[in-house]
């Protein structure tokens, strides 16, 4: 029979929260639901993620129709101003721990429609946090799959105790001709040139 | 769906589905209101999805515009991207001095795009709408098709979704060495699925119930709503502008033009959703058909610069610097129905209106005329059959 563990004296030696906050961690990592919000062209490179070929159900990401139901909001596509304000509901809906990826250079940034449009939002992340940026217009599946793997090692660290990791991760290598960077600021649209 | 007020009994209940629904195709808002099970009103609420595409193509000079034709309707963007290249050739030819000859290699590669686009947009209208009723299985076989045409877009231009080929003059690249090899084999593969999705969904009892008798739209009231595509002819107007108005190359083809017929059976009506379904496996199956004539009169590759306009593109980067004045109209046959541009020219290199006109919008304008009396779990079937895509009402 096996020697047993002797706990020491202190008292996070003796109360194992740690190892219970490591167990659902591992258990949200690996069930990460996500939001079936898709609101322009991603949203369609969101389904083909979700089909046959990507199948992102092997990394247990099932999509949800209802926020409450979900970990993840995957924000695929354009962010109108009429839209902003049910964006940050969905966000205000979720429970948490909840995580946000911003997909494609429309939610990065406002992409293509950053400079001339009159009525696109330049960045989701100015009205809820984001987590993880993909670039690209759209970005591939295996993109938004490489930014689904590093959420999960942020999902992995996270701890219900702890401070929750602020800065957001940026996947490399968008192909994109409009560019797509987060954080560029603008203004909002500029004026048309003739 | 969420209930805005729970009213007292003998009222009226109002449903406020969307923005953000998976059946609505994007994000569309339909305001629902129910005397029980019943729909007694619907109004649609757009504009959730609006980008100015419109004012954009005021800012920006004619050929840039291309790329924003893609995101008017990412479902098809190729056929997007020719009716734009269409418009603005036909405001060059406005000008007889202007001599613009489409390479007939180019004209051959843009019916193909077209059609395949045509194949893998109707996959995802099919799918979903199946997914609406309730099955969520086809939606998988359609989308496990649809990436088999992403990968010929790939090789083709680099993009699987928006994909900036077709380009004024032409197309951006010539078809690569090994494409009518690999859209001969995607044509075959499809076949095969397609008798699979037939016994999946189009023979199924529960499906064909679901859809059989509803909101069946009349011939006459499908022209005075003005509706397009698949959606009038599933109300059995022999419309289809790929035959009527040809151009590029289908008028060569000779387009054979499916219309709805009762395809549900006796419980059916003419011009329900089951309809509007089977007309969309049926352009399919053209669309099939087209491929296979196309890739049969596609002239050899050009040599290199043996002859100027005997590749893939004519050069109109002069034409565009000085564009005559005037306007012009040009509407092809998208797979959501006609997609029209008008443009305004001012005779300088950045058009002075850009308008567009596309399928979706119209047929969102029926929604409240064919949902009111309708079940409340047939808006989805109703929305579905339509197949809307939000990018094109909102724009």
């Amino acid at each position: 029979m096996a020697e047993p563990i002797r706990p020491g004296n202190a008292l996070d030696e003796q109360i194992h929260l740690t190892a219970v906050d490591e167990f659902l961690a591992w258990g949200k990592e690996h069930s990460l639901f996500y939001l079936l919000f898709a609101t322009a062209c991603c949203g369609i490179e969101l389904m083909q993620a979700g089909g046959p070929r990507y199948d992102v159900d092997r990394l247990g990401m099932i999509p949800r129709a209802t926020p409450r139901q979900a970990d993840l909001m995957i924000v695929a596509g354009t962010i109108t101003h009429k839209m902003a304000s049910r964006v940050r509901t969905l966000w205000e809906q979720m429970s948490e721990p909840r995580w946000v990826v911003s997909m494609g250079s429309c939610a990065n940034s406002g992409g293509p429609f950053s400079k001339w449009s009159y009525s696109v939002l330049n960045g989701v992340d100015k009205y809820i946090p984001v987590d993880v940026y993909i670039p690209g217009c759209p970005p591939r599946p295996e993109a938004l799959i490489d930014g689904v793997m590093a959420l999960r090692e942020r999902v992995r660290r996270y701890r219900t105790s702890g401070e929750r990791d602020a800065t957001p991760y940026l996947v490399a290598g968008g192909d994109c001709a409009f560019g797509g960077h987060p954080g560029k600021d603008d203004g909002s649209g500029g004026e048309p040139k003739r | 769906m969420t209930i805005e007020a729970l009213t007292p009994a003998g009222e009226l209940m109002k449903l406020s589905m969307g923005p953000q629904h998976p059946a609505t195709h994007g994000v569309l808002r339909i305001v629902v209101e129910c005397d029980g099970e019943v729909v007694t009103n619907c109004t649609p609420d757009h504009g959730y999805l609006h980008r100015s595409i419109e004012k954009i193509g005021e800012c920006i000079e004619w050929p840039l515009f291309v790329p924003y034709t893609d995101r008017v309707d990412y479902v098809c963007a190729m056929n997007a991207n020719l009716a734009y290249c269409l418009a603005v050739e036909k405001l060059l030819a406005t000008d007889p001095a202007n001599r613009v000859v489409i390479p007939r290699r180019a004209e051959c590669i843009r019916v193909l795009v077209a059609e395949l686009n045509r194949i893998s947009s109707h996959l995802v209208a099919v799918g979903s709408m199946a997914m609406d009723v309730g099955a969520y299985t086809p939606f998988l076989h359609g989308i496990a098709q649809r990436e088999v045409v992403n990968d010929i877009f790939e090789r083709l231009c680099g993009q699987r979704l928006t994909y900036n080929y077709v380009t004024i003059g032409g197309v951006a690249f010539d078809l690569h060495e090994s494409a009518p090899a690999e859209i001969t084999r995607f044509l075959d593969e499809f076949e095969r699925a397609m008798v699979k999705l037939n016994k999946l969904v189009t023979t199924n009892a529960i499906f064909r119930e679901r859809c059989a008798g509803v909101a069946p739209v009349t011939a006459d009231e499908a022209i005075a709503w003005g509706l397009v595509g698949p959606n009038l002819r599933g109300s059995g107007v022999d419309w289809d502008l790929r035959r009527d108005e040809p151009y590029g190359l289908y008028g060569e083809l000779g387009v054979r033009v499916p219309v709805g017929d009762r395809f549900a059976g006796r419980r059916g009506v003419r011009g329900d959703c089951y309809d509007r379904y089977v007309v969309r496996l049926l352009e399919m199956q053209e669309s099939v058909r087209l491929c296979r004539e196309t890739l049969k009169l596609l002239p050899p590759a050009a040599k290199e610069k043996a002859d100027p306009i005997g590749g893939h593109q004519f050069d109109v980067s002069k034409l565009l610097r000085k564009p005559p004045k005037g306007e012009v109209h040009c509407r092809t046959e998208a797979p959501r129905g006609e997609m029209g541009y008008f443009l305004v020219s001012d005779g300088t290199k950045v058009p002075y209106r850009v308008r567009v006109r596309t399928g979706s919008f119209s047929a969102a304008g029926i929604f409240h005329r064919v949902m009111r009396g309708a079940f409340l779990a047939d808006v989805v079937a109703i929305i579905g059959s339509f197949d809307v895509v939000v990018p094109e009402i909102d724009r």
